[in-house]
């Protein structure tokens, strides 16, 4: 455990001696907020039926989308991993004296917490500071927050399981960046990055729901709204705990195995 | 020019040593934009339309802006990841070369599969094309073309007042990606849809609005007077390029008196 | 005339402080130090020619920001520079088309295509003519022992055969004047001492003036017939390599082996002001020689009266011992 929090500090650290890159970042988000706001502003104007949100809510959707984008983005790889992996090097990491499923988690998960801590709180001040209608709006009750806290990172858990399980894929088949880069822009799609999941058409929902994508982004981020009420959020905990579940079993099991061909093949 | 095509066949060799990779990266890249695109889609399917504009006409802008962009993104990829140049202190072996540094950073790096990004602008541009109902004239498709060239003028004038950043701050960097990856993403749809402070900025500073607003006045027939002056709106966005040029070679000069 | 003239050139940097920990880091959110760092200050030295000079000095002392100097890489604050009558930095273009640049931790060549695309590629930046380049070229191959790896990816090539292609590289367009940084830096002994040669031949045969950066005395040693120290941003020592061992050599060592042996000998029995015993066994004797002034016969001419002496040998201090000395002395 005190490995993990070292390296969640070495990575703050380091992120904090980047003050302009930091700056930079903050920056860019909220143009990015203001110009997605802007864009549904537009389409409110004269829309012809009733849109499954409000404006409101959807301004707050994408401010709490930008300031936690480093928690939520599917495409942030880590490239010391992908290099361990495709270079043969893991044998390296083998002779840890911990397990590697385990520390390569803890180590995505402080890469983000850092990375998020950084930037959101700038981000969400100012979101807070500017005037309406672009100004962002506390959340509906102490229990939506306390929910949406919860499951934002439970979210963060179930997407850094499934960033594992593609890490663990690229050993059975070296799969080159080009199919991740198409899966991860398929993922962002179903995880509501791109436009929140009511906005789709009702069989994209569907799938969209059944997949475990729109756990880490779309589902806090609503909760916050209170566009998904306590009762049902409540229920959003609990499948997103099962999903959980299953994925890191099936990233734990799949490691042990990967590892033992790792083994005998000799890298 | 003729050294530009050089260093391009030097490094297509050189990306060609990873064939499966290049060509998977390639087709990867053909489906990257396609869920901002099918974003946009449902968009439209649930309200109908964004401030008088339809589906198709913001799909032909869609259409333009990317291929200009994935176009910039291949070929101007040298000032694009310019910092990597600064930091490694390459840029010491361009300025040892006597040719001028603008060819060597063009020619230092190209994308080619961001040519699979082109592929979709493609599609979507004719897509939207052959729904609208443009009577089409030799005029109107001199102005499309314009208008990809002229944003590709536009990008490669903000690549390279990126890239000059990097002599000033590397890690500031990324606030350039309001200009680059932020004027692609907002000039997709028609600038008009904006608050006007934003419309203004990406006309008059950024020249935008030359590439996609202006002209798609003239191309969907919306203009009553002066449609000449809104068909070779997008002549004014390749100027773009000049003043971008002089702030490059204030660049070069700082490094050379500082080093850094 | 001097093929290079620098002459009281001065160059400073603002380099950022940055201090360790998370609560300076923080600190460092909201204000920055800066510190400025002389790294040049009124250097000046010429050279003539098809000299080959190197150019030494501790790491931060100033190398290479002279060297990027007078490659036109940089401006200095104030001074002058002129090399075969250009300003290089005024005259970029002109003046980078007659020098050859090779920085040892560092590649010119496109690193997955074959060398000779490289070649083929810089021919067309340096606009070569045809008949030039392909006489360069043979003649590149020829000394370089090029023939085998030229058509070989650059990432395939070992450091000491990527080094003599980065040599031919920067030859290609017969430059007079060739910049090398630490050429022989992490090359096994056979590639260090090919590379020695090819640049003694060069200098030879073509001409070609040679400023040479280096931390491996030997190389100083086998190339160089002068040197220039650079220390805290001044040059602080110029010129033979040979003089500079007879100003700051102040000791040899002597070993004399000689048939056995039992008295002890000692200073007195010696009996030589200036020469003092190291160590001494039944067979072996080491001797400290100080200053220049004490004759070796006479050494000798006492000893032979004591013992038998079977072999005498002579060692001078090591190069890199004087170096060190030198840096010393100069408090650098």
């Amino acid at each position: 455990m005190k490995a993990y929090f070292s390296v969640f500090k070495l990575r703050l650290i380091y992120g904090l001696q980047y003050r302009a890159a930091a700056l930079a970042g903050v920056a860019t988000q909220f143009f990015w907020g203001i110009m997605h706001i802007m864009i549904y502003e537009a389409f409110y104007a004269n829309a012809a039926s009733a849109p499954p949100m409000s404006l409101k809510q959807v301004i707050i959707y994408i401010w709490l989308q930008q300031s936690f984008l480093v928690f939520v983005a599917l495409w942030i790889r880590d490239n010391e991993i992908i290099n361990l992996i495709t270079s043969g090097n893991i044998a390296y990491e083998l002779c840890r004296p911990c397990s590697i499923y385990g520390f390569w988690f803890a180590k995505l998960i402080a890469q983000r917490l850092s990375g998020a801590m950084l930037r959101c709180l700038p981000l969400l001040i100012a979101a807070f500071l500017i005037p309406e209608p672009y100004k962002m709006a506390l959340p509906g009750s102490l229990a939506a927050f306390l929910l949406f806290t919860v499951s934002l990172f439970l979210g963060l858990m179930v997407l850094v399981s499934i960033s594992m399980l593609i890490y663990i894929s690229m050993f059975i088949t070296i799969l080159p960046v080009g199919s991740m880069v198409v899966f991860s822009s398929i993922g962002e799609l179903f995880s509501g990055m791109i436009i929140p999941i009511p906005f789709m058409p009702s069989w994209l929902q569907k799938i969209a729901y059944f997949l475990p994508f729109r756990l880490a982004v779309d589902m806090p981020f609503r909760i916050y709204t209170g566009h998904i009420p306590v009762s049902q959020a409540l229920q959003g905990v609990l499948i997103q705990l099962i999903w959980l579940g299953v994925l890191i079993l099936t990233g734990y099991a799949s490691m042990k195995k990967v590892q033992k061909r790792v083994i005998v093949q000799g890298g | 020019m003729k050294l530009y095509f050089k260093y391009m066949s030097i490094l297509l060799k050189s990306q060609m040593q990873y064939r499966a990779s290049f060509w998977l990266l390639s087709i990867g890249q053909f489906f990257v934009p396609f869920s901002v695109f099918a974003g946009l889609y449902f968009l439209f399917e649930r309200f109908g339309s964004i401030r008088g504009w339809s589906f198709f006409e913001v799909a032909l802008c869609f259409g333009v802006i990317n291929m200009a962009f994935s176009i910039t993104e291949c070929f101007v990829r040298g000032f694009d990841i310019f910092s990597n140049l600064v930091v490694s202190g390459d840029f010491d072996r361009v300025l040892l070369r006597p040719r001028s540094t603008f060819i060597q950073v063009l020619g230092s790096q190209f994308e080619f599969t961001r040519l699979g990004r082109l592929l979709q602008g493609v599609i979507v541009l004719v897509w939207a094309a052959v729904n609208l109902s443009i009577r089409w004239t030799v005029f109107k498709i001199i102005t499309l073309i314009l208008m990809i060239i002229s944003g590709i003028f536009i990008f490669t004038g903000i690549f390279v007042l990126a890239a000059t950043l990097c002599f000033w701050t590397i890690q500031g960097i990324e606030v350039a990606n309001i200009f680059t990856y932020g004027g692609k993403e907002i000039s997709q749809y028609p600038l008009n849809i904006y608050k006007k402070w934003i419309t203004r900025f990406f006309t008059f500073i950024i020249p935008f609005g030359c590439v996609n607003y202006l002209p798609l006045m003239y191309l969907l027939d919306r203009t009553q007077y002066n449609y000449h002056f809104y068909m070779l709106t997008p002549l004014i966005g390749i100027l773009f390029i000049i003043p971008c040029l002089g702030v490059w070679e204030m660049g070069v000069k700082h490094y050379r008196s500082t080093g850094s | 005339m001097p093929q290079i003239e620098v002459s009281g050139i001065y160059k400073t940097f603002k380099v950022a402080r940055r201090s360790s920990g998370l609560r300076q880091a923080v600190k460092s959110l909201f204000y920055r130090e800066y510190d400025t760092v002389e790294a040049l200050k009124d250097v000046s030295f010429t050279v003539d020619t098809g000299e080959i000079v190197g150019y030494i000095g501790p790491n931060g002392a100033g190398k290479s920001t002279t060297i990027k100097i007078i490659s036109g890489i940089l401006v200095p604050d104030r001074g002058k520079c002129t090399i075969l009558g250009r300003v290089p930095w005024k005259e970029r273009i002109s003046h980078v088309r007659n020098i050859g640049v090779v920085f040892g931790q560092r590649t010119q060549l496109w690193w997955d295509v074959p060398v000779i695309d490289s070649y083929e590629l810089l021919r067309d930046i340096y606009k070569i003519p045809r008949r030039e380049y392909m006489n360069n070229l043979d003649l590149l191959v020829d000394t370089l022992d090029l023939k085998g790896i030229i058509n070989t990816p650059v990432r395939q090539l070992s450091l000491g055969q990527r080094m003599r292609c980065e040599l031919g590289a920067s030859l290609l367009h017969s430059p007079g004047i060739l910049f090398l940084d630490e050429p022989t830096i992490g090359l096994d002994a056979e590639s260090k001492i090919a590379v020695r040669q090819f640049i003694k031949t060069i200098n030879r045969e073509k001409n070609v003036t040679v400023i040479l950066t280096t931390h491996d005395m030997s190389d100083i040693e086998a190339l160089a017939n002068r040197i220039l120290l650079i220390g805290n941003g001044r040059i602080v020592y110029d010129g033979n390599l040979n003089d500079l061992k007879g100003r700051f050599s102040t000791h040899k060592t002597i070993i004399i082996n000689f048939r056995e042996y039992n008295s002890p000998i000692d200073d007195k029995t010696l009996g030589i002001p200036g020469v003092s015993i190291v160590s001494c066994s039944q067979e072996k004797l080491t001797l400290r020689v100080d200053g220049n002034g004490i004759l070796l016969t006479d050494i000798i001419s006492r000893l032979s009266n004591i013992v038998d002496i079977v072999d005498i040998s002579v060692e001078s201090q090591p190069i890199d011992e004087l170096i060190v000395k030198l840096y010393r002395e100069y408090v650098i």
